[in-house]
Formats: C-alpha cells, sequence, structure tokens
C-alpha cells in the first residue's frame, strides 16, 4: 500500500476528467490478403470507463488481437485499411502521428502480449528493458529508473529483483517473464493496458497468480485493462464486462454478471460449454464448438454464426442481425435474431469480483 | 569462464600441431633446390651436399621437422637461408602492415555495410534496399585481383588520386603518405566484405524486426532509431561475426594477392619471395606465424559471441 501511495505521487492520477477512457466507434481494420480483403475487425464500437475491466473472449481468429493493437495504433500501417474511430483520452488514435503516438505508447496505454518466451529482448538486461520507458517518458536519471525497475519487480513478486534486473530473459522462467513484462507495461502508470492473452502460454497455477498481479496493481493504480482471452472462464472472474467477438464482431456484450445470468447469443453459450473448468476433472472431454470459425474474407450471409447455429432460422441465413440492447438491460447488448430465454449459466463463482 | 578459455586452449594447440606438421610437409614438397638459390647452378655436386649439410637438409624430414618444431617452441623462429636475416624480424617489420591493411579494411566495410543494412532493412524492397542488393550482388562476383587492376589503372594511372605500385611508405615515417597508399589496396579487400556483410545483416535486420519483442519495444513508445540501434543490431550480428571468422583467412590471402601486385612489403609479399627462392625456413615459419594469427583472431570472435549473445553459454 505504502507502493501505491508512492506512486502515485510520481504519476498524479487525474480522474476528474469526465466521460470515458477509451470510444471506439464502427472501427473497420481490413488487411489486403492475396485472397481478397479480410475484415479483421468488422464495426467495432464500445466505450470504456476509467478504471473499468473490459474482457474480450472470441475463439482463435474472432479478431481479438487485431482490435487490441488496432486501439493502440500498433499496427504497421501499409497494407492496412482502418476507418471509423478510436478516442482515447480525447485523442484520436486513427490519424495520430507516429510522434504522438510514441508519447503515448508506454506513458498512457501499454500492452502485455501474449507469449513471454518471445516478448523480452534475448540480448538485454531485465533491468533496461523496464527503465528505458521510464526514462524515456518521466525523465527519471539512470540511478532513479533503476531503482524503480526493483520497486516493479517486487510488486509483481519477483524474488530478489536486485540480482534479476542484472539477469538475460533466458535466465528467468516463462511465469518470470510474464511478471517482467507486466512490470514493464505497468512502469509509467499507464491509464490504460491491453492485455491480449497474458496467460495463455502459461500452465495454469501460474496463470492464476499473474492474472492476480495484475488485478492488483491494477487497483492500486486505478487504470482501465483490455483483457482478451480465448478463455471465457480466465475473464469470468476478472472483469467488469464481457464483450464477445465472432468474425471480427462484437455479438454479444454485457456486464459479467449479467452475461452469465441472461446470455442471449447462442455462441456465447457455445464458448461457455468449451470452456475447462477448474473444478472439472481433466480428462471431462470439452464440447468444442461445432464447425469452424468463418472465413473471414467470405464471410457466411447474415449472421456470421448462422451456419454452426443450431437456433438459426431463414432470416439468421439472410439478415446479419444488428447490436442492439436487451430489452430489460440497457447495458446488454447482442447482435441475435433468435435469443436464447434467460437462464443463468453457472461458471463464475463470483462475478465482477475485481470491479473497483 | 576459465573453463571456457582453457577448453578452447587445448583445441588450440591440437589445431596449430596439426597446422605446424601441414605447413613444414607441404612446403617440402614444393620443387625446387634451395642450393641453387645460394649457390647458383652451376657448383660441385660436393659443394652443394657440404651446404646441405651445413643448413641440416640432409637429415630425414621428421627429424628436419622436430628440430624446427623446437626451435619455435623456444621462441626461434630460425633465419632465412638466403639472407640470413631471423624470420622474426621479417614478421615483426612486415606483418604490422598486413594488420594496418586489414583492419582498415575491416573498419571501411563495417562502416559501409551497417548503416546501408539498417537502411535497406527499414523498408525491404524500397528503392534504397533493391539498388543496394542488386549492386552487392554484382560486386561479389568481382574477384579482387581483376579489381585492383581495374581500380589501379582508373585511379593512379589515369586519374592519378592515389599513388600507384611500388610508393609505399612506412607509417612511423609519414603516416599521411601512408594511408594515402594503403587506401587503394584496402578498398580491394574491402569490396568482398562489405557485401558478405550487408547481406547478412540486412537479412537478419530483417528477421529480427519481425520479432515479438521489435513489437513490445515499439509499444513503449521507442523511437525507431533507437530500437534499431539498440534492440535489433545485436542479436542480427551473429551471422556478421560468424562470416567474419570465416572470412578472416580468404582476408589474409587478399591481403597477401594485394600486397604482392602492389609491391607492398607486408608478409604476403615477404612469403611469395621467400617460396621463390624455396627458403624453407622462412616459408614453414611465416606460414605457421599467418595460422597462428588465424586461429588466435577466430579464438577472439567465438568470444565475441558470448559478448554479443548471452544465451551463447561460455562453457
Ligand atoms: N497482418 C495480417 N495480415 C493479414 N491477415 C491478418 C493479419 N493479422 C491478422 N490477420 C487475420 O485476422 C484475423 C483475426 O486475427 P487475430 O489474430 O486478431 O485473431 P485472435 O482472435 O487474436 O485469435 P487467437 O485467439 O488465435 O489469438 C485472422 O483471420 C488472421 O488471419
Ligand atoms: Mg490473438
Amino acid at each position: 500500500m505504502t507502493m501505491a501511495s508512492e506512486r502515485s505521487e510520481n504519476f498524479p492520477i487525474h480522474d476528474e476528467n469526465p466521460g470515458p477512457l477509451l470510444k471506439v466507434r464502427d472501427l473497420r481494420t481490413t488487411f489486403t490478403t492475396p485472397r481478397g480483403k479480410l475484415n479483421a475487425v468488422d464495426g467495432v464500437s464500445f466505450d470504456l470507463a476509467r478504471g473499468e475491466t473490459l474482457g474480450i473472449v472470441g475463439e482463435s481468429g474472432s479478431g481479438k488481437t487485431v482490435l487490441s493493437r488496432s486501439i493502440m495504433s500498433l499496427l504497421p500501417r501499409s497494407g492496412l485499411e482502418q476507418s471509423g474511430s478510436i478516442e482515447f483520452e480525447g485523442i484520436e488514435m486513427l490519424s495520430a502521428t507516429p510522434d504522438v503516438l510514441r508519447t503515448l505508447w508506454g506513458a498512457k496505454i501499454s500492452m502485455v502480449f501474449q507469449d513471454p518466451m518471445t516478448s523480452l529482448n534475448p540480448v538485454v538486461r531485465i533491468g533496461r528493458q523496464i527503465t528505458e520507458s521510464l526514462r524515456l517518458h518521466t525523465g527519471m536519471d539512470k540511478t532513479e529508473a533503476n531503482a524503480m525497475a526493483v520497486s516493479l519487480l517486487t510488486q509483481v513478486g519477483i524474488p530478489s529483483p536486485e540480482q534479476r534486473v542484472r539477469n538475460y530473459p533466458h535466465q528467468l522462467s516463462g511465469g518470470m517473464r510474464q511478471r517482467v513484462m507486466i512490470a514493464i507495461a505497468l512502469a509509467c502508470s499507464p491509464r490504460l493496458v491491453l492485455a491480449d492473452e497474458p496467460t495463455t502460454s502459461l500452465d495454469v497455477t501460474v496463470q492464476a497468480q499473474i492474472l492476480d498481479v495484475l488485478a492488483k496493481l491494477q487497483e492500486e493504480r486505478h487504470m482501465s485493462v483490455i483483457l482478451v482471452s480465448h478463455d471465457l472462464g480466465v475473464v469470468a472472474t476478472r472483469t467488469d464486462r464481457i464483450a464477445v467477438m465472432y468474425g471480427g464482431r462484437i455479438v454479444e456484450i454485457a456486464p459479467t454478471d449479467r452475461l452469465f445470468r441472461a446470455m442471449a447469443m447462442p455462441y456465447t453459450k457455445a464458448l461457455v460449454a468449451s470452456t475447462p473448468r477448474l473444478s472439472q476433472p481433466s480428462h471431462v472431454r470439452l464440447t468444442a464448438i461445432e464447425g469452424r470459425p468463418p472465413d473471414l474474407v467470405h464471410l457466411p450471409k447474415g449472421c456470421a454464426f448462422s451456419p454452426r447455429c443450431s437456433y438459426a432460422t431463414d432470416k439468421c441465413h439472410s439478415e446479419v442481425p444488428p447490436l442492439t440492447a436487451s430489452r430489460d438491460n440497457a447495458s446488454h447488448l447482442f447482435a441475435c435474431w433468435n435469443p436464447l430465454p434467460s437462464t443463468p449459466v453457472a461458471i463464475t463463482t463470483t462475478p465482477g469480483s475485481s470491479a473497483s | 569462464m576459465t573453463r571456457f578459455v582453457l577448453r578452447r586452449l587445448i583445441a588450440l594447440i591440437a589445431i596449430l600441431f596439426c597446422i605446424s606438421v601441414g605447413a613444414f610437409f607441404l612446403i617440402h614438397l614444393l620443387p625446387g633446390d634451395p642450393t641453387v638459390t645460394i649457390l647458383g647452378p652451376n657448383d660441385t655436386p660436393e659443394n652443394r651436399n657440404a651446404l646441405l649439410k651445413e643448413l641440416g637438409l640432409n637429415l630425414p624430414l621428421w627429424q628436419q621437422y622436430l628440430t624446427w618444431i623446437w626451435n619455435v617452441l623456444q621462441g626461434n623462429l630460425g633465419q632465412s637461408f638466403i639472407t640470413h636475416q631471423s624470420v622474426s624480424k621479417i614478421i615483426s617489420s612486415a606483418f604490422p602492415i598486413d594488420l594496418e591493411l586489414i583492419i582498415l579494411s575491416q573498419i571501411m566495410a563495417l562502416g559501409f555495410s551497417i548503416p546501408l543494412a539498417i537502411a535497406s532493412a527499414r523498408r525491404p524492397n524500397g528503392l534504397l534496399d533493391r539498388a543496394s542488393t542488386t549492386t552487392s550482388f554484382g560486386m561479389l562476383a568481382i574477384p579482387p585481383f581483376i579489381l585492383i587492376v581495374v581500380l589501379v589503372l582508373l585511379f593512379s594511372i589515369h586519374l592519378h588520386i592515389f599513388p600507384g605500385p611500388g610508393s609505399y611508405v612506412p607509417f612511423q615515417q609519414d603516416p599521411i603518405s601512408n594511408l594515402h597508399t594503403m587506401i587503394l589496396p584496402a578498398i580491394v579487400l574491402m569490396v568482398g566484405s562489405t557485401t558478405i556483410y550487408f547481406r547478412l545483416l540486412r537479412a537478419d535486420l530483417i528477421a529480427t524486426l519481425q520479432q515479438d519483442f521489435i513489437t513490445v519495444a515499439r509499444s513503449k513508445g521507442l523511437s525507431d532509431r533507437y530500437i534499431m540501434w539498440r534492440h535489433a543490431l545485436r542479436p542480427s550480428s551473429l551471422s556478421l561475426l560468424a562470416s567474419a571468422g570465416l572470412n578472416i583467412s580468404g582476408l589474409v590471402a587478399g591481403a597477401f594477392v594485394v600486397e604482392y601486385l602492389l609491391a607492398i612489403p607486408g608478409l604476403g609479399f615477404e612469403l611469395v619471395n621467400s617460396i621463390q627462392q624455396v627458403d624453407y625456413l622462412s616459408v614453414q615459419s611465416i606460414t605457421l606465424f599467418v595460422a597462428v594469427v588465424i586461429v588466435l583472431i577466430n579464438f577472439i570472435i567465438d568470444f565475441l559471441f558470448t559478448v554479443v549473445d548471452p544465451r551463447i553459454a561460455r562453457e
């Protein structure tokens, strides 16, 4: 706790600003591929409040990574078409110059990447990889930055941090490397952290520890987090809201507890059924979702999920359902012609526990 | 660390033993007779035999080898049969010239190839990249002994920018003129290295720039220039380093050819002279010396690998 107050002196938090931290409107990210145009993100809109944690879930290839990199404007701009709007703290990211983006990256908005084994530079010491953004954005001198690196490593739960800063990445385990990645991402106390499947490549016990560290630091610094995962179980207990992606679109978005009480999309339900549970004996087979994820170059007509959906009607195969609010809850939106009746689904233990 | 050095040292001794045997026996396969060089073609067989005895050349080869290597181990490289100069003296006056030539050429090669590779890798298939890749491909096809002739014709004989063959000035005497005479041969040696370094570094840089850790570095807000020099260059330089090690013997051979053609009194020049005069001891000892130098440089490069990439264990 002393750590947290120390930090807020270094990085004054201006949370008096009204309005959401991030506003995404009708975002489209299109790659030109040899097979044709690929809409990896296809008209996504949502707001993110300050301090909020939004989970983004979806099968592999549903566009989660492209969405989070688009939000950060980190995708290489050549061979890429983007439209819509991403407003972060009043700055339009899509039209921001590289110089403006560089003042935001690492300082205001940062990212924890999926694979800690490849995300750290193998020939640069851990300490330097943490201090370089500190020195760039906060103007700390070498000693201050080094002391901060040690303190950050302590905060992410790395033992004997004084020695670790002098280590190279290959001297650390996967879990420790991901802790280092979190330390790097949080070094300058950004307002928004995008965590793209931060624990997918780690084993289950380590996963929980890493997510706990992230949640703890998020609360201390009052940051917003977008937690991307293909695993609903991971986001169920650690998010305020969940957006479900399918074929580059958000097909359902709702506060976490509401989603599990009254999910409307058959796809969300299928995703839940395919989610492994810690309480389950490991030999229980998961019900994989029937069929294959859609081809983003040639999306199916109508609802993109309709070819795999057992509730699909003729309308589903011909007309794209718009994302609309549920009749009884304005914060619950879904894109489905035949929503499921509201039956609670038991997957979460304590929904929305990380609400701050 | 000490184990690393120790193991390398043992390997080194084994390699040097093999080289010494090779150098010795290969040279005795050379046609020619040192007594003809010393006494002329018309002397009597008695005089010749007396001279052979005096030089120890009448003994069986293995005995000659042992005598030589025993002396070498004691630091005595022997004397030239013909000029009676000690071989150590020849080496100590000639070798710095080779060293200067090679270092000069490598500084220029790195000075050209690193910035060019960085600029090319920044925009693969861009205009600069295509131009430099094509040019380097052409350069690779030009052998040094042709290049030197062309350059001398152009720059010394027609344009008079650089002095021509035979105008070597020792560094101690006049550093400026010395550098002036050494630039042209250094350029000849540089060309081959530059093209190789450029191509390897460019390819490795392009691969490294695709790595996740580069995206992470960008996501910290670091500038492209900083990312290139701090994050991309070092992990991309392993092939370059390896090629420098493989290249070094070719470089020495190239230096020898260039010295010979431009009458620069380096080791290559001395070595060719000694061979022509069938001066066994000089040839053997110079060859062994050059081999030691090449092996030592590779030894240093092996060590540099562990500096550049901490994952390569020094064990
Ligand atoms: N640079 C690119 N060029 C062309 N297509 C791309 C590019 N990057 C991603 N895609 C495509 O965009 C789609 C969405 O990919 P994305 O990586 O966002 O999926 P994801 O939801 O993150 O999946 P995963 O769970 O496997 O990480 C995929 O079909 C992918 O092939
Ligand atoms: Mg992904």
